[in-house]
């Protein structure tokens, strides 16, 4: 069941609409920020309020990287590996993060804390390599940097 | 040559990097460019912006007053004016600043540009994660509101106004106008085939103009100076100035505005420093991914759309990258590739099932598993995913760098062949 909040956040959303089923993207958002992910449940209810099928709404929230439809980590580490990022050595950087979090990419951290993905271009070239945890951009790093900043979200090594 | 010195787009933003607040921006003369727009006719600021040769910055480069005079004008009931602010060609990190810096300047333009096609509502389409940004565009918008700048009869001119910022949740292929509608409708992010085009039936069936970020910013300054003032500013035939970007192995990466029409050389070694020490520069890519490399052979050619493109490649968003001499060709072929293959949409046949066989030829390569005829296969399909075998553009646009990297790092190609592996990986 969407909970009280959820459901008053998805309403918010609703009212700018011109047609229910816009607000999709909005409202699966609104369930991933309470909940971290979208769960099949939390889906189906979206669904009911937007007055959409459950694999019609599937089919939008699959599409899009960053709507998780697996649970994630309390921490989201958003890599960049593309073509600037990779001339620059983010491929340190991800062997560094595997290395710590004792996880491959796209996995979860045995605690829960942490969760690892690649993402393309996160339009910060000129302070490449750079990564993401949490909608916080991290700019110019190295291995060391990395340790920083997974120690500044919790990390305890 | 006074002109040639100007930089309308960059020369209020604040050393510190922070937004130009509303009352900031209204010092410098902010707004006042809409003042004057709003007495105008609709189709004057059309001419206007035509005349300027203002063209398309997010890549295109189609003149926008020719643009939004596709618009139907006699038409009733809503029209749509779109900020494209899905910045995620890689490589290209230039309208981050416009949002990040000036946010007002962009809303600013938009109403401007919503006046000339008549658009009564209009929307920002924010990329995810450019979180900073969106904090901003917010509170901007919040700033407008409260001002009046947005909403019913803004300045008492009868025109009704209001920008909803939509926050996108990923995928590359959300920049491309007609997928990018489909996601603001709440759908899959498909392109939509074209002809009709969105000026005459785009977000909801409805007439809708979609502009990129630093086109936009453009605006005001145009209206508020004109169009033979913007024509000066460039070095070229495409008029204003340009916000270039060099990324890479360069001894400082970063943007510059610059007239539009600054050669590549002037870009990389005056501004970017040049490549760092003990290094050579390879080759470099123009424009973001989607663009053919070009080498130093190519310092005098003039970063403008047509001179780019006399040139074998396309300006695209201006934003280089530059390639060095100790990174392997192949690598970064394979990399370019595997982003496409990525970020493809599914949708058509040749993009969803070439782009990955291009990655994993290329890769086979990289890795020392060549087989006879791999390169053919790559030729293969820089003839098979070109312009018109596709749905869109994001497989011709992957093919251009390959097919211009086949031709210009072939012995690199056939070394990785013969040794059974790639030359480069002792760095």
């Amino acid at each position: 069941m969407l909970s009280h909040e959820e459901k008053i956040e998805i309403e918010e959303e609703l009212k700018g609409a011109p047609f229910k089923r816009a607000a999709s993207i909005d409202a699966l958002k609104v369930v991933q920020r309470h909940r971290g992910w979208v769960d099949d449940q939390g889906l189906k209810d979206v669904a009911v309020m937007l007055e959409m099928t459950p694999s019609e709404l599937d089919s939008v929230a699959t599409f899009y990287n960053l709507i998780f439809r697996r649970p994630v980590g309390s921490h989201v580490i958003l890599v960049c590996n593309t073509i600037t990022c990779w001339m620059m050595g983010c491929d340190s950087l991800l062997k560094r993060l595997t290395e710590r979090l004792g996880v491959p990419l796209g996995a979860t951290s045995a605690d829960g804390g942490f969760t690892l993905l690649p993402v393309p271009c996160l339009g910060a070239c000129d302070q490449s390599p750079v990564m993401m945890v949490d909608g916080k951009l991290y700019g110019g790093l190295t291995p060391e940097k990395v340790d920083e900043v997974l120690k500044e979200h919790g990390w305890k090594g | 040559m006074e002109g040639l010195n100007e930089k309308p787009l960059t020369a209020l933003m604040r050393p510190d990097k922070a937004a130009l607040s509303l009352a900031e921006y209204e010092r410098a003369g902010g707004y006042q460019a809409l003042r004057k727009a709003l007495k105008l006719a609709p189709v004057e600021i059309q001419r206007v912006v035509k005349e300027s040769n203002l063209r398309g910055r997010g890549g295109a480069g189609f003149n926008t007053g020719m643009k939004w005079s596709f618009v139907p004008m006699d038409s009733d009931g809503t029209k749509y004016l779109i900020a494209n602010a899905d910045e995620m060609e890689p490589g290209t990190f230039k309208d981050r600043m416009l949002l990040e810096g000036n946010p007002h300047q962009l809303i600013e333009g938009m109403i401007i540009s919503a006046f000339a096609i008549v658009a009564t509502e209009a929307y920002i389409f924010l990329r995810w994660e450019y979180a900073l940004a969106s904090e901003r565009m917010s509170k901007a918008l919040s700033e407008a509101r409260a001002k009046g700048y947005l909403g019913r009869d803004i300045f008492s001119s009868g025109f009704s106004l209001d920008i909803k910022l939509h926050v996108s949740a990923g995928r590359y292929i959300c920049g491309e106008e007609t997928a990018l509608l489909n996601a603001l409708e709440g759908r899959r992010a498909v392109p939509r085939a074209k002809p009709p085009f969105p000026q005459v039936s785009g977000l909801w069936g409805r007439p809708t103009v979609v502009n990129n970020v630093e086109t936009l910013s453009n605006v005001p300054h145009i209206i508020a100076n004109g169009d033979e003032w913007y024509r000066g500013l460039s070095r070229s035939k495409d008029g204003g100035t340009k916000i270039y970007g060099v990324s890479g192995k360069v001894k400082r990466p970063g943007l510059w505005e610059l007239p539009m029409g600054t050669t590549i050389g002037e870009i990389l070694e005056e501004h970017a420093g040049g490549m760092r020490e003990g290094l050579k520069l390879r080759c470099l890519i123009p424009g973001g991914a989607s663009t053919e490399f070009l080498t130093e052979e190519h310092y005098s050619v003039k970063m403008d759309f047509d001179s780019v493109m006399e040139a074998g490649s396309r300006m695209g968003t201006g934003t280089m990258i530059a390639v060095d001499d100790k990174t392997c060709p192949v690598g970064v072929l394979r990399n370019l590739e595997q982003f496409f293959a990525q970020e493809s949409c599914g949708w058509c046949t040749p993009c969803r099932e070439g782009l990955p066989w291009v990655e994993k030829t290329l890769s086979a390569i990289e890795e020392g598993r060549a087989k006879p005829g791999d390169l053919e296969v790559l030729e293969m399909h820089g003839t098979s995913l070109w312009i018109g075998r596709t749905y869109c553009a994001l497989a011709p646009g992957a093919m251009e760098p390959l097919r211009s990297g086949l031709k210009l790092f072939r012995s690199d190609f056939e070394r990785h062949i013969k040794e059974k592996g790639c030359p480069y990986k002792a760095h």
